[in-house]
């Protein structure tokens, strides 16, 4: 294996592990916030991607399509929490799974029937086409580097908002003690809804970048649900470090086994090993560590 | 409400029950006899996904803990039946025993691992587990990977009466659910049910009569797992295809939904969930191509504005 190879499986792992941590941040907030389990969260991706396609095909600009395909995320993603997810903070687990799963199987047979079964592609705009030149013999696609620099850029700026703002001190707060900060007299209600809303913009965001590099299909978004289900635990759960480290951990085990597991089993066993990698170290983590490598210790 | 009045409410609750299971019972018996092939295999359809639903039941109701991944066992199954089949092994007698043991000893590892969790993590831990022997099946290329193969020979009693007859499928996998459902009902009310019914109640008190509930919620599960791969092998010969799909996330949201929406830790409800499921997709999909759609808000109505789900529609407890 040439080093070249190396860095820019290392490189495509970071990016990998870059959306999931955009995935999730939402899965692990709207857990530590509200006690909400989402498992529509996947379909928020690719309804990302679906948005994106939509609008690049409407509007000429690539950087106004995209700022118009969040926007519509946005009030779709307000919607949702106001007329379903609103309903279900109190409910047992059991109900917020099914209700979750109900809205998932809604949107992703919703965008079939608005965009129909065929998948959608992405055009590129020309400036962000081509690789760029990082060593004289090594190279690496622009856009996928961009991928990498955004998801860099909206995990600042979450971190900003989390520990710079009276909204994230509010979130914070909501996530240590949800009882306690209604009573100080916020309003949790508007609190939530923000938090959905943020949740599912980020996740959308993933979406949206990942759409000119993978065909834009219904169901896109739930393998990469499952991973970060997967990261959550592995960070534990209601833990935005933990949500970091194990996304890049778990982009960088995915993304290099799929080269090294082959070469050492066999194209059968290898190929395996290499998709089922990401929950074998998840049981490993758990069989250890229950609560997650960052989470608190359960009673 | 006077004592008496809550035993007689409680009577007529009981003989609601009975009467619903006697009619669903009958309309099993009695739909494969008009020799309408397509009512037949509907009643298999339901057969095979109730012995999935009361399994699970036994893990959401009775046990407390939510599965998300219960296709994985159900997956077994039917890859149980689809492999022996090219391994040219097709006698009932062989096949149902092999995919039990199967399902039961990967339900035991998975089980060992995911019942050290609760709540949420207990979830996404089993959806994990079923979601690494889904890429397990995809991975198999040499049984047809993504796409799945057809199933090469069905699964035999005796030599010409064989599962691919609608009949015969039918009562097997009526026969094969009464026998999970009188497993199932005879586990929950031993002692053995009892502890498990009472660690989900409160598993403090139970710890401290010295109990420990992880051997009894690992037995459990691993039946649970056991018992749901039989209804993989007749969902193997119902369609007579074998593929990755039966062990998809999705799958295992179907049985949760079967299992709600009859109600959970009833053993008739799933049953009649399963009944109720089936209906839904074949009166949808009549009507429209999008019916997951219409599936999906009917879920969440479910969820938001029926509490006790159908069972509790027939036999309420009013208070």
């Amino acid at each position: 294996m040439s080093l070249g190879l190396f860095i820019e499986q290392v490189f495509n792992g970071l990016q990998l592990g870059m959306i999931l941590f955009l995935m999730a941040v939402g899965v692990t907030l709207t857990f530590g916030v509200m006690n909400l389990i989402n498992l529509a969260h996947g379909s928020m991706l690719m309804i990302g991607a679906f948005l994106i396609a939509f609008a690049t095909s409407s509007v000429p600009s690539f950087g106004l399509a995209v700022l118009l395909a969040m926007c519509m995320v946005f009030v779709l993603s307000w919607t949702i929490e106001r007329v379903l997810v609103k309903h279900l903070y109190t409910k047992p687990h059991l109900d917020q799974v099914l209700a979750s799963f109900g809205l998932s199987i809604v949107l992703n047979d919703g965008v079939i029937m608005i965009w129909g079964r065929e998948p959608l592609y992405v055009n590129l705009p020309a400036w962000l086409e081509g690789p760029v030149q990082l060593t004289s013999t090594f190279s690496y696609p622009l856009y996928r580097l961009s991928i990498t620099g955004v998801a860099i850029l909206a995990g600042l700026a979450l971190w900003f908002l989390l520990t710079q703002t009276r909204l994230g001190m509010q979130i914070r707060a909501g996530a240590e003690k949800r009882e306690m900060i209604g009573a100080l007299g916020v309003n949790i209600n508007f609190l939530f809804t923000v938090v959905f809303a943020i949740s599912a913009m980020l996740a959308a965001l993933g979406g949206v970048m990942l759409g000119p590099m993978i065909s834009v299909q219904s169901g896109m978004g739930d393998p990469l649900l499952i991973l970060s289900l997967a990261v959550v635990v592995i960070g534990g759960i209601g833990s935005l470090k933990g949500a970091l480290y194990a996304a890049l951990l778990v982009g960088l085990v995915d993304t290099l086994g799929r080269m090294v597991w082959p070469s050492l089993l066999g194209p059968l066993v290898g190929n395996i090993v290499s998709n089922a990698a990401i929950y074998i170290l998840m049981a490993m983590v758990i069989a250890i560590r229950p609560s997650g490598l960052f989470g608190r210790q359960l009673q | 409400m006077s004592a008496s009045q809550v035993i007689k409410k409680s009577d007529s609750n009981a003989s609601r029950l009975a009467i619903t299971f006697s009619v669903l019972l009958l309309l099993a018996l009695l739909v494969p006899l008009l020799d309408q092939a397509y009512y037949t295999k509907l009643v298999s359809r339901v057969c095979v996904f109730a012995i999935a639903a009361v399994s699970l039941d036994l893990i959401v109701g009775f046990s407390g803990r939510v599965s998300l991944g219960h296709a994985a066992f159900f997956g077994i199954g039917v890859y149980s039946a689809g492999i022996l089949a090219q391994l040219g092994i097709t006698q009932l007698g062989w096949v149902m025993p092999i995919a039990f043991m199967a399902a039961g000893l990967v339900g035991c590892f998975i089980g060992s691992i995911s019942l050290r969790t609760q709540g949420l993590y207990f979830i996404f831990i089993t959806l994990a587990f079923s979601q690494m022997i889904f890429f397990i099946a995809q991975g198999l290329r040499m049984y047809g990977g993504d796409d799945g193969f057809r199933l090469p020979a069905p699964t035999v009693w005796v030599e010409g009466f064989d599962l691919s007859q609608p009949k015969v499928l039918a009562y097997t996998m009526l026969m094969v659910l009464m026998a999970v459902a009188y497993v199932a009902h005879r586990l929950m009310t031993s002692n053995f049910g009892q502890v498990i019914i009472a660690s989900r109640d409160n598993s403090r008190k139970v710890n401290s009569l010295g109990l420990q509930p992880y051997p009894y919620q690992l037995t459990l599960f691993t039946i649970s797992a056991a018992m749901c791969a039989l209804g993989g092998v007749g969902f193997a010969n119902l369609n007579e295809y074998v593929s990755p799909a039966s062990i998809s996330w999705v799958q295992s949201g179907e049985f949760l939904f079967m299992v709600i929406l009859g109600s959970a830790g009833t053993l008739l409800g799933p049953i009649l969930g399963a009944a109720a499921f089936v209906l839904l997709e074949q009166i949808l999909s009549a009507w429209t191509e999008y019916w997951m759609f219409y599936l999906g808000i009917i879920l969440m109505l479910r969820v938001l504005f029926l509490k006790t789900g159908l069972l509790g529609l027939i036999a309420q407890e009013r208070t």
